[in-house]
C-alpha cells in the first residue's frame, strides 16, 4: 500500500508522518502520532468528538484526509494548555464540573477555543450555536455553557490587563 | 442553580473540589476504551445479519481467510454451546448467532486482520446463506394470537412450564377493589400511550483490546462493570473467571448500555485463534444496530379520583417490547409505579419479544415509559378537577410506609419535599413568559444496593489511596475521595481514588441503579472506619495509653486527660503513619458488603415551552429539575446527573426514536438521523437539590443517577397540552406528530 509523506505543524511543532491516502486526519493523529486526545464518536462528522483546528478553523478531523493537511497548522486538545499551565477553558471546565465521562471534552474544548478566538464575548445563545456541532450526552450542556462564559470573562480580563 | 450547601456539619461532604481525574480529561491524556494499542495488535470487524429473523443455512469463511492480512475468523461454532437455562445463554447468543439470527445487525461472524481496512474487506467476503423466517417487529405483532416466535428459546419466566412464547414475563399486581373504586369515582380518565425504542446515545462506541495468552484472556475495555465483563466473557468462552482479567478503561458514557458484553468474548476468541492481541471497536452505526436500546412500550392507564382530588384507583396495562431475548422490563415497569398512594390498584404488565436488538438498561429502566403515561393521566385529572397539579400530587404523594405497586412499603422518601420545593421555586412562582405554557411531572426510581468492595491504603506520609471496583461514569471518584476525607479527617486532595482491575480489588457489581456512591461509598466509609480503629491503636502505643482512652477527632488521635503525642498535642494521621514501621507496619483496610437500604429518589420537573403551530416544533424555554439526593456528596456532580438525565428525557420526549423499515432494519442508524439534543436546542437546566437523608447510608446518600430521566416526557407532554389543548400520547413528540395532532384539533 502506498503511503504519502506529510509535513505539517501539530500543536506548534513541525512534524512529518506517513499515511495511506484514505487515512483520515483523525486516524493519523491517533494512530501515527499517538495523539489519542482526539476521539471518534461517529466517524461521520455528526458528533464533534474529533474536533481540531486546521489553520485556526474548527473541523471534524474524521472528515479530512491526512494528505489534505500538508503544510497546514493543526491544533488538538493536547496543544491547548501551555505546558502544565491550563488554558482558562480547561480550568473553568474543571472548576465548573463541565465534564462527566469526559469523552466529548476534548472536542468541546477545541470548539470552544475556536468560538472564543473568533468572538471573545459571546452571548449564551452564541455559545449554544457555537457548540451545536458537538454532542455531549452526560451534562445536558448547562455546565459546559457556563464554563465557556466563565472562561470568556477570564480571558477578557487577562487581555485587558495586557493592554 | 440552587444547592443545599453543606447543610450539616460536614467539612468535606457537600463541597465541590475539582475531580481527581479531571486534569487528564481536559488535556487529552485520559485513556478510554479505544485508546490502548498493543504491539502487533490486529483489528477486528463483524459480519452482521441483513435479516430481522432468519435461519443460518451455511457460513463459508474460506474466501475471507485467504485474503491479505487475515489472521483469524470466528463464527458461533467457535464458542461452546451453553445450556439454554444458563444465565448467560442469551448474552452468548447475542454476541454471536448460533443457527438463527434474531435481528437485523445480529453478529454472525468476525474477522481479525493486520489493518482495519483488511478486516472490513474480509468481513464483507464471508458468505452467509440465510433462509428468511417470519419476524415480529411490534409489540402488537408479538402478542397477537398465533404470532411467529421471535426466539424459539424464550419461555415465560415465573410461569408453569409451557411452550416457547414471545412473552418473557407476565405480571399481575392488585390491591383493593379497582372496579368498585372506579364505579365510585367522581372523575375517571383513561388513555393509551406508546413509546418507540430509544438509545442511550453514549458518545464513546463500545471498544476493547484483548490479549490472549497462556490460556488467559487479558481484556482492556470500557464498561460500567468490569467484574460483569469478566464473568460474562468467561461464560461465553466456557472458562473460569480466573482465566479472564479485565482492566477498566475510562468509560465514555454508559447510562445502562454498557452493563453487558458485545465485543470482549469475540475479541478474546480472535486473539486466541490468531495468537495476537485484537482490538475490536463498534462503529456508531453498529452501536445503534447491534447494541441494546431501551424497550418500546404500549400502555393503557385509567385513573379514578374524587372531586376533592384523592386518586382512589389505578388500572393499568403496560407492555414493553424488549427485542429478541428475554428481559424483565414489564416487571420492572410495574415496580416503578410508586409515586402515589392509590388504595386500589391493578397493574397488568407484559415483556414482549420482537425481532429487534436485545434491549439493555437505560437510566431508570422501564420507569420513563410508565411515568409518561401515568403522569399524563394525572395531569388530565388535575385539569378536570381544576386543581393545581402540584397540589393534586401533594394530596396523594407517597410517604414512608405507603406501598409501591409491588406491595413494598416505602422507607423515608422525599417526594413531598420535592413537590414543596418546586412549588416554592422562583420558576413555579413566576408566571410563564409571554407565549409559553407550563407543565410538571413526577418521577421515581427505587435505586439498588448490591455488592461492593473497597480497600484504603494509608501511605507513609499520611496520604491515602482509595481503591474500588466501581467504574466512574460521572464523578464518583471525587465522591469516594470526599467520603474518605470526611471520615478520616484529612484533605480531599491528599486522597488518590482509583478504579482497580478485577485482580486488584474485591468483587464489585456494576455501576448501575444509582448504586456506586451509595454502596461503594458505604464500603469506602467502612474501610476508613476500620482504619480509624487501627490508627487509634497505633496512637495508644505511641502515647503509652490504653486504646480506650484514645478518640479520633478531626483527623487526629487525642487522649483526653493525657494530651496527645510527645508535646501533648493531638497525633495527626500523618504523624501516626510516619511511625507505622515501629508500631506494627502499614495501615490498610478492606471492606466488602452487600448494601441493604438503598434509598429511593424522587424527582419533580417543570418546563415552560412554546409550540410552533406551523411546524409542530416544541421549544423549551425554561426547565427546572428538583430531586431528592439524600445527601449531595459533590453537589456539582449531583446537579450534573439531574441536568443530564433531564436532557436525555427531553431528547426522548421530542426527537429520539428507532425508525424501522418494514423488514426490520433500522433506517436512522447515525447521529445525524438519530438526533440527540444539542446545546442550541436547550435552555439552562435549573436544579434544586432536596436532601432527605437516607438512614441506611453513613452520610445519607440515596443515589441520583437514574431518576432524572423519568419525569421529562410527561412534563413536556403536559406543557404541550397547556400550550395547545392537544394531548400527545405517542413518543417522541416530534414535529410531524405534533403538527398532525394540531391539524386534527
Amino acid at each position: 500500500m502506498s503511503r504519502t509523506h506529510i509535513n505539517c505543524i501539530v500543536n506548534g511543532e513541525p512534524i512529518d508522518f506517513l499515511a495511506a491516502d484514505a487515512t483520515s486526519l483523525l486516524d493519523a493523529l491517533r494512530d501515527e502520532l499517538g495523539l489519542i486526545g482526539t476521539k471518534e464518536g461517529c466517524g461521520t462528522g455528526d458528533c464533534g468528538s474529533c474536533s481540531v483546528l486546521v489553520d485556526g478553523k474548527l473541523n471534524c478531523s474524521c472528515l479530512i484526509l491526512a494528505p489534505e493537511v500538508e503544510g497546514r497548522e493543526i491544533l488538538t486538545v493536547e496543544g491547548i494548555a501551555d505546558g502544565d499551565q491550563l488554558h482558562p477553558l480547561q480550568q473553568t471546565f474543571l472548576e465548573g464540573a463541565a465534564l462527566q465521562c469526559g469523552i466529548c471534552t476534548p472536542g468541546f474544548l477545541v470548539a470552544a477555543k475556536a468560538l472564543l478566538d473568533a468572538n471573545p464575548d459571546p452571548t449564551e445563545t452564541e455559545i449554544r450555536y457555537g457548540l451545536a456541532g458537538n454532542l455531549c450526552r452526560c451534562t445536558g450542556y448547562d455546565k459546559i455553557v457556563r464554563a465557556v462564559q466563565e472562561a470568556a470573562v477570564k480571558l477578557n480580563s487577562t487581555s485587558k490587563q495586557g493592554v | 442553580m440552587t444547592a443545599t450547601e453543606n447543610s450539616t456539619n460536614y467539612k468535606w461532604v457537600g463541597t465541590r473540589p475539582i475531580r481527581h481525574d479531571g486534569f487528564d480529561k481536559v488535556v487529552g491524556k485520559a485513556r478510554f476504551g479505544a485508546d490502548l494499542d498493543l504491539p502487533g495488535q490486529l483489528h477486528g470487524a463483524f459480519v452482521r445479519s441483513p435479516h430481522a429473523h432468519a435461519r443460518i443455512v451455511s457460513i463459508d469463511t474460506s474466501a475471507a481467510e485467504a485474503m491479505p492480512g487475515v489472521k483469524a475468523v470466528v463464527t458461533g461454532a467457535d464458542f461452546p454451546a451453553l445450556d439454554p437455562t444458563h444465565p448467560n445463554f442469551d448474552t452468548a447468543v447475542n454476541c454471536m448467532a448460533r443457527g438463527e439470527v434474531y435481528y437485523h445487525g445480529h453478529a454472525v461472524a468476525a474477522v481479525a486482520a493486520t489493518t482495519n481496512a483488511e478486516a472490513k474487506a474480509a468481513a464483507a467476503a464471508v458468505k452467509v446463506e440465510y433462509e428468511a423466517l417470519p419476524a415480529v417487529l411490534s409489540i402488537a405483532d408479538s402478542m397477537a394470537e398465533g404470532a411467529p416466535l421471535a426466539n424459539p428459546n424464550n419461555y415465560t419466566k415465573f410461569a408453569p412450564p409451557g411452550d416457547p412464547s414471545n412473552l418473557a414475563t407476565i405480571t399481575n399486581l392488585a390491591r383493593g377493589d379497582v372496579d368498585q373504586a372506579m364505579a365510585d369515582a367522581d372523575v375517571v380518565v383513561e388513555m393509551s400511550f406508546d413509546c418507540a425504542h430509544v438509545h442511550q446515545g453514549y458518545i464513546e462506541p463500545h471498544a476493547c483490546v484483548v490479549d490472549y495468552g497462556d490460556g488467559k484472556a487479558n481484556v482492556w475495555c470500557s464498561s460500567q462493570g468490569h467484574f460483569r465483563v469478566r464473568s460474562m466473557t468467561a461464560d461465553v468462552l466456557g472458562v473460569d473467571n480466573s482465566k479472564v482479567k479485565v482492566v477498566p478503561a475510562e468509560i465514555g458514557g454508559g447510562f445502562g448500555g454498557k452493563t453487558t458484553v458485545y465485543l470482549e468474548p469475540i475479541a478474546a476468541k480472535l486473539s486466541e485463534k490468531s495468537g495476537k492481541p485484537v482490538k475490536l471497536l463498534m462503529t456508531r452505526e453498529e452501536v445503534l444496530r447491534g447494541s441494546g436500546p431501551a424497550p418500546s412500550a404500549e400502555l393503557r392507564i385509567k385513573i379514578g379520583a374524587t372531586n376533592d382530588g384523592e386518586l382512589t384507583a389505578i388500572d393499568g396495562w403496560m407492555a414493553y417490547g424488549v427485542g429478541a431475548f428475554s428481559d424483565m422490563a414489564g416487571l420492572i415497569g410495574a415496580m416503578s409505579v410508586a409515586s402515589y398512594k392509590f388504595p386500589n390498584l391493578r397493574m397488568e404488565t407484559y415483556t414482549a419479544l420482537t425481532n429487534t436488538p436485545k434491549s439493555a438498561a437505560y437510566r431508570a429502566p422501564s420507569a420513563p415509559h410508565a411515568a409518561w403515561a401515568i403522569e399524563s393521566v394525572v395531569d388530565e385529572i388535575a385539569t378536570e378537577l381544576g386543581m393545581d397539579p402540584i397540589d393534586l400530587r401533594l394530596k396523594n404523594a407517597a410517604v414512608e410506609g405507603d406501598l409501591t405497586a409491588m406491595g413494598m412499603p416505602h422507607p423515608r422518601v422525599g417526594l413531598v419535599e420535592c413537590l414543596e420545593a418546586l412549588k416554592a421555586s422562583d420558576h413555579y412562582q413566576s408566571e410563564p413568559a409571554e407565549g409559553t405554557s407550563r407543565g410538571m411531572a413526577v418521577g421515581f426510581w427505587f435505586n439498588i444496593g448490591e455488592e461492593s468492595s473497597a480497600t484504603v491504603n494509608l501511605n507513609e506520609d499520611g496520604t491515602a489511596n482509595v481503591i474500588t471496583g466501581s467504574p466512574d461514569i460521572g464523578g464518583s471518584r471525587a465522591s469516594m475521595a470526599l467520603m474518605a476525607a470526611e471520615t478520616l479527617g484529612i484533605d480531599v486532595y491528599s486522597i488518590t481514588p482509583i478504579v482497580a482491575d478485577t485482580e486488584s480489588v474485591g468483587f464489585t457489581d456494576v455501576t448501575e441503579g444509582s448504586r456506586a456512591t451509595f454502596a461503594t461509598g458505604k464500603a469506602v466509609v467502612e474501610a476508613c472506619e476500620d482504619l480509624i480503629e487501627q490508627l487509634k491503636a497505633r496512637a495508644a502505643t505511641i502515647m503509652g495509653v490504653d486504646v480506650g482512652e484514645v478518640a479520633w477527632v478531626d483527623g487526629a488521635a487525642v487522649s483526653p486527660g493525657h494530651g496527645g503525642g510527645e508535646g501533648g498535642d493531638p497525633l495527626t494521621l500523618a504523624q501516626i503513619t510516619a511511625q507505622a514501621k515501629r508500631t506494627g507496619g502499614p495501615l490498610a483496610a478492606t471492606a466488602s458488603l452487600n448494601a441493604a437500604g438503598a434509598g429511593p429518589s424522587f424527582a419533580v420537573h417543570c418546563a415552560d415551552l412554546k409550540v410552533d403551530e406551523e411546524t409542530g416544533e416544541v421549544e423549551i424555554v425554561r426547565y427546572t429539575a428538583v430531586q431528592d439526593a439524600g445527601t449531595a456528596i459533590h453537589p456539582s456532580y449531583v446537579e450534573g446527573q439531574m441536568q443530564g438525565g433531564s436532557v436525555q428525557g427531553i431528547g426522548w420526549a421530542l426527537n429520539e426514536e428507532y425508525i424501522y423499515s418494514a423488514d426490520g432494519a433500522m433506517e436512522n442508524a447515525s447521529f445525524l438521523d438519530y438526533r440527540i439534543p444539542v446545546a442550541s436546542d436547550l435552555p439552562l437546566i435549573e436544579t434544586i437539590i432536596v436532601e432527605v437523608p437516607n438512614p441506611a447510608h453513613p452520610y445519607g446518600v440515596r443515589g441520583v443517577g437514574e431518576t432524572g430521566i423519568v419525569p421529562p416526557m410527561a412534563t413536556i407532554g403536559n406543557a404541550v397540552k397547556a400550550a395547545t389543548g392537544v394531548r400527545m400520547t405517542s413518543l417522541p413528540m416530534s414535529p410531524p406528530k405534533v403538527l398532525k395532532k394540531l391539524n386534527e384539533r
